[in-house]
């Protein structure tokens, strides 16, 4: 009786120092650690990585996949050690890669865009370390700018990418963000499908890959999907004619997305769906967003509560870890795990998987429930925004609103007894979290992060908005803070 | 006893107007600006009876209390001759010297014609609380920020918001490079002879000698038990007491009582009796800065890191845009702040102590430049803009420089008014939607029109409407055009109310 007790107030205190100290890293690892007696050294589980089977090509691919888009950095203020690797801690990199294949994670997703352009430098120095059979690679042929869409432009996107991930053939290839809509280069706002159509398929690009594929430069074709339905549908329309063949889709999957992703924005669309239409055709879903980019990391106090008591000893994260490798049609769950501690505590999770049952799957759907009450901007802080050319930290901006949301730090009216403390929270979190200059006072308007949003968030609306929110707290009082 | 009761004194003082003018969080204008306006020469200019008429009478009755308890310069003398190096004899080393009067009367002079010609930078320099204000807010208050800031970065990290960071930046380096001179040339002076400056140079010291040699309550000498140590005179920091001749010079004495703790003999009383004694004569002084000379050190011109990793560049996500410092606009007219009511009111009655320069919370005050105004505040925007709801410079100025200002006051004040710059403006350079200064606009003075009046859908440019116009300077601010804006806000000379 003691004994439980104690533990619930352990977990109480777990709780209370999550919100406290919102820091990105917050997961726990060492706690959970000690509740389970570790069997290796470093703490993470003695077990095996859970391994799915992918129909194509019979790879085994780990149900963790390891994605590449958020590496860790230098210590700011840090002269970079190598040039070629800029900003990025490259040690790091190849200490998380080498821990990760030794504990059988092996596959790498990373893209010409991601961090800052060099992520796939990154992942080619660390992986090249090791027997090229011992992985699988994936990548992208991406579609941020329109100078990039010829096809000329994406040929040599495509052998730059073999070059700096040094390599002859790449196992997993998509194209990117389908179904994000885009500007041309005259500026013009195209649809999902107009954007797919004018990046892949009137340049012939797509026919090339699979051309590639023939030869063996690239063994399984895809695509990844964020936004608008109608070009998955039609995707997989193809798929059904034998006009082309998908040999995996990259979907955007979590407890949160799977009924809400709609209700949340009118211009995403249910992951219940996206991974039922997958399943139906047998063709292996690799899930990005697992976590929402760490926002069913960090939920409300009220909630993390929930969630902890529930699993005693297992992190919040971890839930949403299990929710997302449980349907059997996942062939891989990428996390962007910047720090050793998450990726200890993923493959932890998976080592082995254990599927959340009918219960359990009732039970997040009613987190979801909550969390989706609470407004909060969906910003996953994928940095695709960024930069910003007027200097704003958009992600930032996001993360602190988000995170006052959660500490009941915004309030409707200056009527609310707690305003002031409430004021003085946010406004000195908002310059502890973002540089003057930086922040949404700052936004204009010209609305060019919105088409790099994968979460279509209406970036401007989103920023003015807060700005609003952030007026009405200054004019309350005459006090800075 | 007295020299117990003045230490108490002004050890308080001391510390309450440092506060005042380190403080930033804006706590301290709450519980120290008094102090502020009981200073005389503030007092005078904004004419606050009841204050001259205490300071008068506090005067007539005690003698120069007023420099020994009130008046922060005088107190920080004190304190610096007393950190001096322990040599021998320390608290014995002063002697007596006769008045410097061609040196104090001449100053005292030059000071009442500066204030009447509206030579405020002159004025500024010899005015004593003033150049505390500006030692402090300029040399203490930096080292007071980074400590806070330390704290602030500790409390961070465990998600505090007990401290909060302040940023730490010299509003003006002329009036800098002052503050450093006046604090220097005190230090030499207090650490050679005692209240010198008070007794040579300070005009307000001076002013208030020509009431002190009046005072009912003065130190005064019972011949019949002195026994001619000289004591009172080695530890008279005033060198006002001539042993030999059982005199005091009532003009210099500023009551501090330390001749009374040294005597042994109770030959000197604080007391009522009558009998005057005439004062006796010249020795010289130091003369005092006399510098107001512009140095334009307004910030290294700065190789701007362009302001664009822009759009078409952007084919990886990530990083983010360097931004080009922003520079200040060549202003024709400067601005004053709401409740200066004119430049000339500014001129008049600022005395230059910085006080409202550090408490603008916004970092929109700063010190002027120029030749007859420098050490007054001006306004510019590259850090903040006069923000609606705070009128705090106008709460704490104790001269009437800038009066204070009624709820919702401000927002009718007009100090100035946008200008736009065509070439700058980023919806003609970029190719932008922008209209920033329009969504900040607090008074709806800025519209975003079409260019061209006939094509509804050509792009919007702001457009003022200068009778709207406050001249808070969001816009300037919130400008994404770097490094000058393009919009910005050219002075009023007079203020008006729209």
């Amino acid at each position: 009786m003691d004994k439980t007790l104690s533990r619930r107030n352990f977990i109480k205190y777990m709780a209370a120092g999550m919100a406290a100290t919102a820091s990105s890293s917050a997961l726990l690892t060492a706690c959970r650690a000690k509740d389970r007696a570790p069997a290796t050294a470093d703490g993470s589980d003695a077990g095996t990585m859970t391994m799915r089977v992918n129909p194509n090509t019979g790879d085994s691919v780990s149900l963790l996949g390891y994605g590449m888009m958020r590496l860790p950095m230098l210590p700011e203020g840090t002269q970079p050690t190598d040039a070629a690797t800029g900003p990025f801690d490259q040690d790091m990199v190849n200490r998380q890669v080498d821990y990760a294949l030794e504990h059988g994670v092996n596959y790498f997703d990373t893209s010409p865009a991601y961090c800052r352009g060099l992520s796939e430098r990154c992942t080619g120095i660390a992986l090249s370390r090791h027997p090229r059979s011992s992985y699988y690679i994936a990548t992208k042929l991406s579609n941020f700018a329109p100078q990039t869409w010829t096809a000329e432009a994406s040929r040599e996107m495509f052998e730059h990418s073999l070059k700096e991930l040094q390599t002859d053939y790449v196992d997993y290839l998509l194209m990117h963000g389908t179904g994000m809509g885009a500007h041309d280069a005259s500026g013009k706002q195209l649809t999902g499908w107009e954007a797919f159509e004018a990046r892949y398929i009137s340049n012939g690009i797509l026919d090339w890959l699979v051309e590639q594929k023939a030869a063996g430069r690239i063994r399984n074709l895809g695509f990844s999907y964020h936004g608008d339905v109608s070009v998955f549908d039609r995707l997989l329309a193809w798929h059904d004619e034998g006009r082309y063949h998908w040999d995996f889709a990259q979907i955007e999957l979590n407890y949160l997305d799977w009924f809400y992703a709609n209700e949340i924005n009118p211009r995403n669309t249910d992951a219940a769906y996206l991974y039922g239409e997958l399943k139906r055709r047998g063709i292996p879903a690799v899930i990005m967003e697992p976590l929402l980019g760490g926002r069913l990391a960090r939920v409300a106090d009220d909630i993390a509560a929930e969630l902890l008591q529930r699993a005693p000893g297992q992190s919040v994260a971890h839930w949403a870890f299990r929710f997302a490798g449980s349907p059997e049609g996942v062939l891989t769950v990428l996390s962007g795990m910047t720090y050793m501690e998450h990726l200890r505590e993923n493959v932890a999770t998976y080592s082995p998987l254990r599927p959340i049952d009918a219960d359990e799957h009732e039970f997040l759907m009613h987190i979801a429930e909550e969390i989706y009450g609470m407004k909060t901007v969906p910003c996953n802080e994928c940095q695709y925004c960024m930069p910003c050319p007027y200097g704003l930290d958009i992600p930032a901006i996001f993360v602190h609103y988000n995170k006052c949301i959660r500490e009941g730090y915004v309030k409707q009216s200056d009527l609310d007894p707690a305003w002031s403390r409430a004021r003085r929270a946010f406004l000195i979190g908002y310059d502890r979290a973002v540089p003057r200059l930086r922040q949404a006072d700052h936004c204009i308007g010209c609305g060019q992060c919105a088409p790099h949003c994968p979460q279509q968030i209406d970036i401007p609306s989103e920023l003015h908005h807060i700005d609003q929110y952030v007026e009405q707290l200054r004019r309350s009082s005459d006090s800075r803070y | 006893m007295l020299r117990k009761l003045r230490i108490a004194l002004a050890t308080t003082t001391l510390l309450l107007l440092t506060w005042l003018f380190v403080d930033f969080t804006g706590t301290a204008s709450h519980y120290a600006a008094f102090l502020a306006k009981w200073q005389l020469l503030p007092a005078l200019l904004s004419a606050n009876v009841v204050v001259c008429t205490g300071l008068v009478l506090l005067t007539l009755v005690g003698g120069r209390i007023y420099c020994s308890a009130v008046c922060p310069l005088g107190i920080v003398q004190d304190l610096l001759a007393h950190l001096r190096p322990r040599g021998r004899n320390r608290a014995g080393r002063y002697s007596h010297s006769p008045e410097v009067r061609w040196l104090r009367y001449p100053v005292l002079a030059l000071f009442c014609t500066a204030i009447a010609a509206g030579a405020g930078s002159l004025v500024a320099l010899l005015e004593p609380y003033s150049s505390f204000g500006r030692i402090a807010s300029n040399l203490l208050r930096p080292l007071y920020e980074s400590a806070n800031n330390i704290l602030a970065g500790i409390a961070a990290n465990h998600g505090s918001y007990t401290f909060y960071h302040a940023d730490t930046w010299v509003p003006g380096w002329t009036t800098f490079a002052i503050a450093a001179a006046t604090l220097l040339l005190l230090a030499v002076l207090a650490w050679a002879g005692g209240r010198t400056y008070c007794n040579t140079i300070c005009p307000v010291g001076t002013m208030l000698s020509l009431l002190s040699r009046f005072a009912l309550l003065r130190i005064r000498f019972d011949a019949g038990k002195c026994r001619s140590c000289s004591a009172c005179e080695r530890a008279c920091k005033a060198s006002c007491i001539d042993y030999k001749t059982h005199t005091v010079d009532y003009t210099r004495c500023v009551a501090c009582g330390n001749c009374l703790t040294k005597c042994k003999h109770d030959a000197l009383h604080y007391s009522l009796p009558a009998r005057n004694t005439a004062p006796s004569v010249t020795k010289a002084g130091s003369t005092p800065p006399d510098t107001a000379r512009r140095t334009f050190l307004m910030g290294a011109a700065i190789a701007a890191t362009t302001a664009a990793l822009a759009q078409d560049k952007k084919k990886v996500d990530g990083g983010l845009a360097a931004l080009a410092r922003r520079r200040v606009p060549t202003r024709q007219t400067p601005l004053t702040p709401p409740g200066s009511l004119s430049a000339r009111n500014m001129a008049s009655h600022c005395t230059g102590c910085q006080l409202c320069v550090s408490q603008c919370p916004n970092n929109v005050l700063r010190p002027s430049t120029g030749l007859l105004t420098a050490m007054q505040p001006t306004m510019s925007y590259e850090r903040g803009y006069c923000r609606p709801e705070c009128h705090r410079c106008s709460d704490v100025c104790p001269t009437g420089a800038i009066r204070p200002m009624a709820e919702g006051e401000k927002a009718s004040t007009q100090i100035g008014h946008a200008v736009w710059i065509r070439q700058n403006c980023v919806v003609l350079t970029d190719h932008v939607r922008c209209g920033n200064c329009a969504r900040h606009c607090p008074s709806g003075a800025i519209q975003m029109v079409p260019l061209d009046a006939d094509d509804p859908l050509s792009p919007r440019i702001p457009a003022a409407d200068t009778s709207r116009c406050i001249g808070c300077g969001a816009c300037e601010h919130l400008c994404p055009a770097r490094p000058f804006p393009a919009i910005y806000v050219e002075g009023h000379e007079v203020h008006q109310t729209i």
